[in-house]
């Protein structure tokens, strides 16, 4: 598993007696005679210790993802039930929104560490930090869901709930996938790598649980919409799925081989592929409620949470994964403005023959191995 | 970059006050660790978990809530000359690690509450009556210095002696360092200083002496403490091309607003696909 960014084994010098830096001080092959050189075999690290700090939250937020994903997406499916005058469906899907939306800020004040100072959270409004901008979601999915809920399930202000519903599938898209910017945007190479996909993921398992809510709460006859939406989720979960752990490479092990989150992640995508199955063989009529189905969808979303984070904690413990891809970057650029100042200088004699100057592109500024994807800005 | 800015906390050289920083030369550190001990005084930082590591005298391991200052002991085997197989000579590095007061700064960034705030010295500091302990700082932080305070509940780190700056003293640690391997001043100042050292010290047949985080265009735009250390950053524990992670926010946000997107097409289309039929 030695690859190219030298990933394997990396910080599991468990026992630690003299920093790796002793025996590995494998040079960057030099690149003598302008081949392509091949970055250090192990990245060195002090006495094998993680770089980052190890992420302190606790159960509550990944099931907090999962919950407040399912919210968020039953909150459009409510609207659109409603619209079409799908009485059941819209009582389901309201009651599994306005559900959601109250277990939510239960789990993610008890992961404070200062639960009592949960207001905090709403003393300002910072774009640069996902978890301000879905905590003012959050609380304002709360409220329009209730009205929702209300002229749903009890019928009372019609023309408010109305409006509510409105601003709850508005609200609701965003409150299933921001939690997947917040992961992305941190230092954890599992996490942040993993940004163009992790959003996807989180669309997809939100809308497979939205589904699997609504389908055990309506009546097969009233429950078509939920069905075909729990197709659409499982493929598009497990479509991002695979991508982010194939753009990862080895950042992504933590995904797919070994340890706890692996282990997890098989399950997830087994049960999500096993919901997605049942729901598309029964897609055009069911008569009875696809209960297998709806708890395999339920379980494969809030298993596939459960593994992301899991995989950013492995991830964040693995010093090879933060200085693997950040010493190939160093590598690559030191070794371009090598390449500039020597390509310089035989230059020089030439300069009057050869007017173009030096010829090398710098490409200082792109990142080399693969593991590093070119940025989308 | 892309279509929208996101506004960043950052330090305004309009200010009169100038940006004050450490410069760490590691090449004057000896060990005493009088900085650990002088920070953990003045800032009444509890005890930290002992540890202890291979032959060394590191027994405080990473910086995190309770450990602001931390010495890093590297001892290893080194050929003293050509043809030695590294049994005969052993080199010994220290350093004294700290925050980094970056200039990007993500843990003041993805802080939800705005306890973490720029100084007017253009240091990173938290605001303990504020901090709620949501712990996002934590992962944030490319350099794993922040943590949370287990019985405590809250997020804590080198304020670089707030209090007494605004007193116009200096940090605790600089001013216990007996090698001034920890210096305190003006950034502007400091990085002059270690321009000229490193050279000095290339000069002298110093191969791997170089400054870290010294320059203004890395991934963080430069640290307010930075350092000269005398081989690879990772040898130390310090990532070696570390960034700011909300750099990529703008593309994470359009990533994620696409997403959303995607998921309210998809309950139209399930929708939409039931009253065509």
């Amino acid at each position: 598993m030695d690859g190219d960014l030298g990933l394997a084994g990396g910080g599991q010098d468990s026992r630690g007696d003299r920093p790796r830096s002793g025996q590995a001080r494998a040079r960057s092959g030099g690149g003598r005679d302008g081949g392509p050189t091949v970055p250090r075999a192990v990245p060195r690290s002090y006495y094998g210790q993680p770089i980052l700090n190890k992420p302190t939250w606790t159960w509550e937020i990944p099931v907090y993802f999962f919950v407040g994903g399912m919210a968020g997406a039953s909150a459009p499916l409510a609207l659109v039930a409603s619209l079409q005058g799908n009485r059941g469906l819209a009582r389901a899907a309201s009651a599994a929104a306005l559900g959601g939306a109250a277990i939510s800020p239960v789990l993610l004040i008890s992961d404070l560490g200062r639960p009592e100072r949960f207001l905090n959270m709403l003393r300002v409004f910072k774009p640069t930090s996902p978890m301000s901008v879905g905590s003012w979601i959050l609380a304002s999915f709360g409220p329009a869901v209730a009205l929702g809920a209300g002229r749903e399930l009890l019928g009372i202000l019609p023309r408010l709930g109305r409006a509510g519903q409105v601003a709850g599938a508005a609200l609701g898209p965003g409150l299933s996938t921001y939690t997947a910017a917040l992961l992305a945007n941190t230092a954890v190479p599992a996490w942040h790598e993993a940004r163009r996909e992790l959003p996807f993921v989180f669309a997809g398992s939100s809308l497979a649980s939205a589904s699997g809510a609504a389908l055990l709460l309506t009546a097969p006859v009233d429950a078509a919409i939920p069905r075909r939406m729990g197709v659409a989720g499982a493929v598009l979960a497990l479509g991002a799925t695979a991508t982010m752990e194939h753009r990862l490479g080895e950042l992504g092990a933590p995904y797919h081989e070994g340890g706890a989150a692996a282990g997890v992640g098989r399950a997830a995508k087994t049960l999500m592929a096993t919901g997605g199955l049942i729901l598309a063989a029964r897609a055009r009529r069911g008569r009875r409620r696809p209960v297998l189905g709806a708890l395999a969808l339920l379980g494969g979303s809030g298993l596939e949470r459960w593994a992301i984070f899991k995989a950013g904690v492995a991830s964040a413990a693995d010093p090879a994964a933060t200085v693997g891809p950040q010493r190939a970057h160093r590598n690559a650029e030191e070794r371009a403005v090598a390449r500039e100042r020597r390509s310089a200088a035989s230059a020089q004699p030439a300069a009057a023959a050869q007017p173009a100057g030096p010829a090398q592109p710098a490409g200082s500024s792109q990142p080399a191995g693969p593991v590093q994807p070119a940025r989308p800005d | 970059m892309s279509g929208f800015e996101l506004e960043i906390d950052l330090y305004d050289s309009a200010d009169q006050q100038p940006r004050m920083g450490f410069f760490t030369d590691t090449s004057l550190c000896i060990g005493c660790k009088a900085c650990e001990i002088a920070c953990k005084e003045w800032n009444d930082v509890p005890e930290a978990d002992l540890v202890h590591r291979g032959m060394s005298m590191d027994n405080t391991g990473t910086l995190g809530a309770d450990t602001w200052r931390h010495v890093a002991f590297i001892e290893e085997r080194q050929p003293v000359e050509l043809g030695d197989d590294g049994a005969g000579g052993l080199r010994w590095l220290m350093s004294s690690d700290v925050c980094k007061h970056c200039t990007h700064a993500a843990c003041l960034e993805v802080c939800p509450t705005g306890s973490l705030f720029r100084t007017e010295f253009g240091t990173v500091v938290v605001q303990e009556d504020i901090c709620n302990g949501c712990g996002y700082c934590v992962p944030a932080c490319p350099f794993g210095v922040i943590d949370k305070r287990k019985e405590d509940g809250r997020a804590w780190k080198c304020t670089l002696c707030y209090d007494r700056l605004k007193e116009d003293q200096t940090p605790a640690c600089a001013q216990a360092c007996p090698t001034h391997s920890i210096q305190f001043g003006e950034l502007e100042d400091l990085r002059d200083r270690a321009q000229k050292r490193v050279g000095d010290l290339v000069e002298k047949g110093e191969a791997g002496a170089q400054l870290y985080l010294a320059d203004p265009s890395d991934g963080i735009g430069g640290a307010g403490a930075f350092f000269l250390l005398l081989d690879d950053p990772e040898v130390y524990g310090l990532p070696p091309d570390p960034k700011d992670t909300t750099a990529e926010l703008p593309g994470i946000w359009k990533t994620t607003a696409l997403a959303a997107g995607t998921l309210l097409a998809s309950v139209l289309g399930a929708a939409f696909a039931g009253r065509s039929r």
